[in-house]
């Protein structure tokens, strides 16, 4: 049951071929037996079966959502009710949400089933999953290397087959970056796409929820029921959600593909830069036709997005301060002494450096000098995504350049940690939807392609992936021991 | 640009943010070598460029001025870490 899709799944729980609570019974096995990967903070076994039996139900009635019924996992950075949601953090360590974010919301009402809550980077800030509180997560295609981050509980799961599929959130790469080293496929949204309410925040301007899947066609049922727009999200995008499934099947004939030259340069591993050409061969196969482009401020991303990020994460994390909710250190001496004590020992130790940057990039006598001209520089990199997409349909290149590294082995570096997102951070800054897609492998692991949209493409998105997948079977390949 | 031990005690006060005295070094490095990333930014012209604050240069939407939510204070203060009498307990402030 465990390697089917979500159609699959969908009709075998209408054949009677199986029940959902059955189906659920099977993860929740497969859960226990892997938990060595520590992909899971809290897994939810009571609740899970409960809702199953719920999806039975309504499947015996007739329902007919894809979702019925199907067992997923929630990142815990989505606030579930009455359930713990850490963030990947000590400070929230006792936090029981006393709400439901909207993706949460949305797809408990389609039917699907939570087995738990994913092991994340803390506060969303990392790109290894080594910073979480809980430990970190281990890729199931090689146990001692990172899944990537901050989505690696997500991703690992997918890909060892321990939920059909998962949400996750990217800031910088944190939906792409784990799903290229796990070897499944992931969607960046468009920035306002999906409802930010209940998604614990870490840089507002940038974070974007969105599906983890072994295919595209499973993303695309998973992408449905996420997006949309939500009153409580105010910066949620008022569009309407076009039926991503309908669009799948539409040949490539024609299909303009830029390929930034800044994408292929210095730093990326040749095996890396093979796997990637082989894959735009296969477009050209499929119909496609490709172009060189030009992204000249690309390495100015890092730089930008480090003053960025960490200023809008030092706003958005002051509200941590041991009164409401969250962490709260013992015997406070004083007022300050509650705040400094309480964010000192409930922090780990990357999200202190980047509340610091943000506080020092944002301090008078630097604001302008860091936060304005990284803006100014946020523009730029817009502009150059405008001027290409104005000349092709979608760029590609790779995710990362390099595929999974082993554990310990970049956490002591945090600026090398961050130069390996020089591929996915810009089309945050940009707001533009991208995806990663497995491609084939280079030194034994995964590596993925990716795929950058004009914004709201997320349908052609979805429609180029699952051609590949139709001509390839990479994101069918399964880790050795999770058969 | 880098940074002394001192520049960081002064930002971890402005953050509110505890920090070990035997990290302080190693904070101090790891900023400095993120302020030397940003170097390359200041190499980059860009007189005369908006700064973009959000991708999609959006206005905050406005909504009427309605109630819509229940008071749901007790569901809110059932995971503080002090309170009384619907109150949330700080150490005292004036003496």
């Amino acid at each position: 049951m465990h390697t089917k899709s979500i159609k699959e799944l969908a009709e075998g729980l209408r054949s009677g071929e199986f029940s959902s609570v059955e189906l659920t019974q099977s993860f929740l096995t497969r859960i226990k037996q892997h938990q060595s990967l520590n992909c899971f903070i809290s897994v939810t076994e009571d609740l899970a079966l409960h809702a199953a039996k719920q999806a039975d139900g309504r499947i015996a009635k007739g329902d007919t959502s894809l979702l019925t019924g199907i067992p997923i996992a929630q990142k815990d950075i989505f606030c579930t009710q009455g359930v713990k949601t850490t963030c990947g953090s000590k400070m929230l360590d006792n936090f029981v949400a006393p709400y439901n974010a909207t993706v949460v919301e949305k797809l408990n009402a389609a039917g699907a089933v939570m087995l738990g809550k994913l092991n994340m980077d803390e506060f969303a800030m990392g790109s290894s999953n080594e910073t979480s509180y809980y430990g970190a997560v281990r890729n199931p295609w090689q146990t001692d290397s990172v899944p990537g981050g901050s989505s690696g509980g997500s991703a690992a799961a997918v890909a060892a087959r321990l939920a059909v599929c998962a949400t996750g959130t990217d800031t910088g790469g944190s939906i792409r970056q784990p799903a290229a080293h796990c070897g499944i496929t992931g969607l960046k949204p468009t920035y306002g796409r999906v409802s930010r309410y209940g998604m614990i925040a870490y840089a507002s301007s940038l974070d974007q929820g969105g599906p983890m899947a072994r295919s595209a066609a499973d993303c695309a049922v998973l992408l449905q029921t996420m997006a949309g727009f939500d009153g409580k999200d105010s910066t949620s995008v008022d569009l309407p959600v076009p039926d991503y499934q309908a669009g799948l099947n539409a040949n490539l004939n024609g299909l303009k593909i830029g390929l930034p030259k800044e994408f292929f340069g210095d730093g990326l591993n040749s095996n890396v830069a093979a796997v990637i050409e082989l894959a735009i061969k296969e477009y050209q196969k499929l119909g496609a036709t490709v172009k060189e482009v030009s992204m000249p401020n690309l390495k100015l991303a890092i730089p930008a997005y480090y003053v960025i990020a960490p200023a809008e994460c030092s706003a958005n994390l002051s509200r941590f301060d041991g009164v409401r909710f969250g962490y709260r250190c013992a015997n406070p001496q004083d007022l300050t002494d509650l705040y400094t004590r309480s964010r000192g020992e409930g922090f780990g130790k990357e999200v202190k450096r980047r509340i610091l940057m943000g506080t020092y990039a944002l301090s008078a006598g630097y604001y302008d000098a860091y936060y304005i001209k990284a803006q100014k520089i946020r523009r730029l990199i817009s502009e150059d995504f405008k001027k290409s997409l104005a000349d092709v349909d979608v760029i590609m290149g790779p995710v990362t350049p390099s595929t999974a590294f082993g554990i310990g082995e970049k956490i002591g570096n945090p600026i090398e940690m961050y130069l390996s997102d020089i591929y996915t951070i810009a089309i945050n800054l940009a707001g533009l939807p991208a995806m990663s897609i497995p491609a084939g492998f280079a030194e034994g692991k995964p590596v993925g392609l990716q795929v950058i949209g004009n914004y709201f493409a997320e349908d052609k998105l979805l429609n180029i992936a699952h051609q590949y997948q139709q001509a390839t079977d990479w994101h069918q390949q399964i880790p050795k021991g999770f058969e | 640009m880098t940074l002394t031990a001192d520049d960081v005690k002064k930002i971890a006060h402005l953050a509110r943010l505890g920090i070990n005295q035997q990290n302080i070094a190693s904070y101090t490095k790891d900023l400095s070598g993120m302020l030397q990333l940003m170097t390359q930014m200041s190499e980059t012209n860009t007189d005369g460029v908006l700064p973009m604050a959000h991708p999609m240069d959006q206005t905050q939407r406005l909504r009427a001025d309605e109630v819509t939510e229940n008071n749901n204070r007790n569901n809110f203060q059932a995971i503080a870490p002090q309170i009384e009498d619907g109150l949330y307990l700080v150490p005292k402030v004036i003496e």
